[in-house]
């Protein structure tokens, strides 16, 4: 009875898989819980989480920023200026990028806006960028490369934090380098520049939640993976203000980022739940996906949270969702060119640029959808007053 | 029918344990949308069955599957009346990848593990290139009504499922089934007693990429466009065909209890999801599975005398 053996093999399988498996949302690391935690579902505080970090970005989110309101990719926020006239130098230059990857919508959207950035100011003369493909160890080999090739200032967006930094600290002896997106474990980078961070995005989110779902109501919380730095300050974020409000977290499931595992988690919990009352994201790539898991159920959608990113635009425009999408400005991709021209004119710029980080509400909605736009665009490019747009974003003339 | 039976006793009961978990299931409505999810996961798994069965592997339906849904985004955009054009384009598209994968395996005698595991690098190296990650343009209604909509409370995906599931079985009832079956068994004597081996073969991964283009379709319409839509899906597929009882190396094994080792896989990740159990596990698990039933066929074999083999194809 070949095939019953194999079933009770496969059976037995199961049987162990099943014991040796604790609840998703158990960190390895035992952190102290918050005193509500047990009774709102969120789990254990992520190691990730610094409470002076996230103090810093929740109060940034209030602060006027310095520079001009229209242009926020040149905006800073409490900016401490420091002087570059060491790096001062004449023109025209030779720009260099170190780029982590351009493997998803957003990294596109920035890297297209970046080089049209490039093609404004007359004094680049050469701009060589070189694509790590989300290697580490290419873009170490990368940044190497680009000392060689006589730039005047290296731009890097870091693959990963820790292991980028000794390249980076390597770099900065020869050239005045400019960190933009993720950041490094070094000072020595003239300067950072980032929007206000993913604390900020995930308590915007949470918050809306917070006030839109009724007392008692439950929230699932869909992230696309753990372990990433960016992502988990999202979501610690997130569950320091569902801790504190009197929400009821039925879940907090990894997606993968993918639409069809979306779709799939979101029914699943409604099929169990009966209803869901809130669904909280740390990335809005598959949210229009969680919004036709209720559509598809038959059922209204619950408050959600997405990203500024045009398919859900459109359908929050299209159905009128009770929503809110936190965002991270693919503008920053900008900052980073018209900062390396300050340096080397010798002009003063933050040592750490605080970018502004917008949210779209249901207020703003019709100022940031732009109907002729592809699905996956990023809405706070900062892009639509450079040149060639909108077709080399994707969009068409209207 | 009996050999399909280990693999329905399980799913039997892994239904049961969903049903207990969560009574909704029981429900018309629930159990057709446990179905509407599994269907492209089975369709895959009885087009693998083919390939399996014959004696290869078709590692390359998972990135078929991604490039079909990108390609289709990209020329549909959004554009109801090109529908039917991209669907019809997607069908040739998935058969020629078969064809590739067929001719390149008996003519150029390329094992098929090589070749279809460079057609996935070519696939996706190619739908990387073309969509520099991220995937352009979108799906019509019309396209995605094949994986949200339904006739009335049956979902299409499920309707399809079962003409997809009916036209597999009569054609290893057929004679191409029993040459299949004859040539995954023993390749040689197949060919000495008349059967045209290599013809089989390609015909068999034109099946596994037709049901590539099937699922894309049905997998497309369900969630929309993503570079993901794909991913993995080679290997639940495999999963799901040795889950089954189909021997990894050929000749024996039934098409319905394939796509039983697929809903078995769907009802087993349903399951693992309601008892709170990390989505991650879900490739431990497939690996388990894989290890623990080829491990299973390859220690019962020395026992097995020569007559039981002559009979497994004689029935499907």
């Amino acid at each position: 009875m070949p095939r019953l053996e194999a079933a009770i093999a496969v059976s037995a399988a199961l049987v162990l898989a099943g014991c040796t498996t604790d609840k998703p949302t158990d960190t390895t690391q035992p952190a102290p819980p918050a005193t509500s935690a047990e009774s709102s579902g969120t789990g254990a505080q992520s190691k990730f989480f610094v409470q002076a970090d996230f103090d810093a970005q929740l109060a940034m989110r209030s602060q006027t920023p310095q520079g001009p309101a229209a242009k926020p990719w040149e905006q800073a926020i409490d900016p401490k200026m420091i002087d570059t006239a060491q790096y001062k130098k004449d023109g025209p230059y030779h720009l260099c990028f170190s780029n982590a990857a351009v493997n998803n919508p957003w990294r596109q959207v920035g890297w297209k806006t970046m080089q049209a950035e490039v093609g404004l100011h007359e004094e680049i003369e050469k701009f060589t960028a070189l694509d790590a493909e989300g290697k580490d160890d290419k873009q170490i080999s990368d940044i190497a490369e680009l000392q060689a090739k006589g730039c005047d200032a290296l731009i890097v967006s870091p693959n990963t934090t820790a292991t980028l930094t000794p390249a980076v600290t390597a770099a900065c002896g020869k050239v005045p380098v400019i960190v933009f997106d993720r950041g490094v474990e070094t000072d020595c980078p003239v300067t950072f520049i980032k929007p206000i961070g993913g604390y900020a995005f995930g308590a915007d989110a949470a918050e809306f939640l917070a006030e839109k779902v009724p007392a008692g109501g439950k929230v699932l919380a869909l992230r696309i993976l753990p372990g990433v730095d960016v992502l988990e300050t999202r979501w610690s974020a997130a569950k320091v203000i569902f801790d504190k409000s009197s929400l009821q977290v039925v879940g907090v499931e990894f997606t993968d980022g993918d639409a069809a595992k979306t779709k799939s988690i979101v029914s699943d919990y409604i099929q169990r739940h009966g209803t869901i009352d809130g669904v909280w994201m740390d990335a809005g790539a598959t949210a229009v996906a969680a919004v036709e898991a209720f559509e598809d159920a038959g059922l209204p959608v619950p408050p959600i949270n997405g990203e500024d990113q045009q398919d859900f635009l459109q359908k929050w425009k299209d159905t009128g969702l009770t929503a809110v999408a936190p965002t991270y400005p693919t503008y920053q991709w900008r900052t980073p060119i018209i900062a390396a021209l300050k340096i080397l004119k010798g002009e003063e710029v933050p040592e750490t640029w605080n970018l502004p980080q917008p949210k779209v509400t249901s207020d703003n909605l019709p100022a940031y959808l732009k109907p002729n736009m592809p699905p996956l665009h990023y809405a706070l490019c900062g892009c639509e007053d450079l040149p060639g747009f909108p077709e080399a974003w994707g969009g068409k003339k209207s | 029918m009996k050999r399909a039976l280990p693999i329905l006793a399980v799913l039997v009961v892994l239904l049961a344990a969903i049903a207990v978990a969560n009574p909704y299931f029981l429900e018309p409505a629930g159990f057709l949308a446990f179905l509407k999810r599994a269907a492209p996961l089975v369709i895959l798994a009885a087009g693998q069955y083919f390939v399996v069965v014959s004696g290869e592997f078709d590692l390359s339906v998972g990135s078929l599957v991604t490039a079909e849904v990108v390609i289709a985004a990209r020329l549909i955009d959004g554009d109801e009346s090109v529908t039917w054009p991209v669907l019809a384009l997607l069908i040739v598209a998935g058969l020629l990848v078969g064809l590739v994968n067929g001719v390149l395996t008996t003519k150029l005698r390329v094992p098929s593990f090589i070749v279809t595991l460079g057609m996935l690098l070519v696939l996706s190296g190619a739908v990387f290139l073309w969509t520099g990650g991220a995937p352009r343009g979108a799906l019509s209604e019309g396209f995605r009504a094949f994986g949200r909509g339904g006739l009335g409370p049956l979902p299409w995906s499920v309707l399809i499922l079962l003409a997809v599931g009916a036209a597999a079985i009569w054609l290893m009832r057929a004679d191409f089934g029993k040459t299949l079956m004859a040539t995954g068994d023993n390749e040689r004597a197949a060919a000495l007693s008349g059967v045209r081996v290599d013809r089989v073969k390609i015909f068999a991964f034109m099946l596994s990429g037709l049901s590539a283009a099937v699922a894309a379709i049905l997998l497309g319409g369900f969630a929309g466009v993503s570079a993901q839509a794909g991913q993995g899906l080679e290997f639940s597929a495999i999963t799901a065909v040795v889950l089954g009882g189909v021997v990894l190396g050929g000749g024996r094994g039934s098409v319905l209890a394939a796509m039983a080792g697929a809903v078995t896989l769907e009802a087993l990740f349903t399951l693992l999801n309601l008892y709170g159990i990390s989505g991650a596990l879900e490739s431990t698990v497939q690996g388990v599975i894989i290890i623990a039933a080829v491990a299973a066929g390859a220690i019962r074999l020395p026992r097995k005398s020569t007559p039981r083999r002559g009979d497994a194809h004689a029935a499907p």
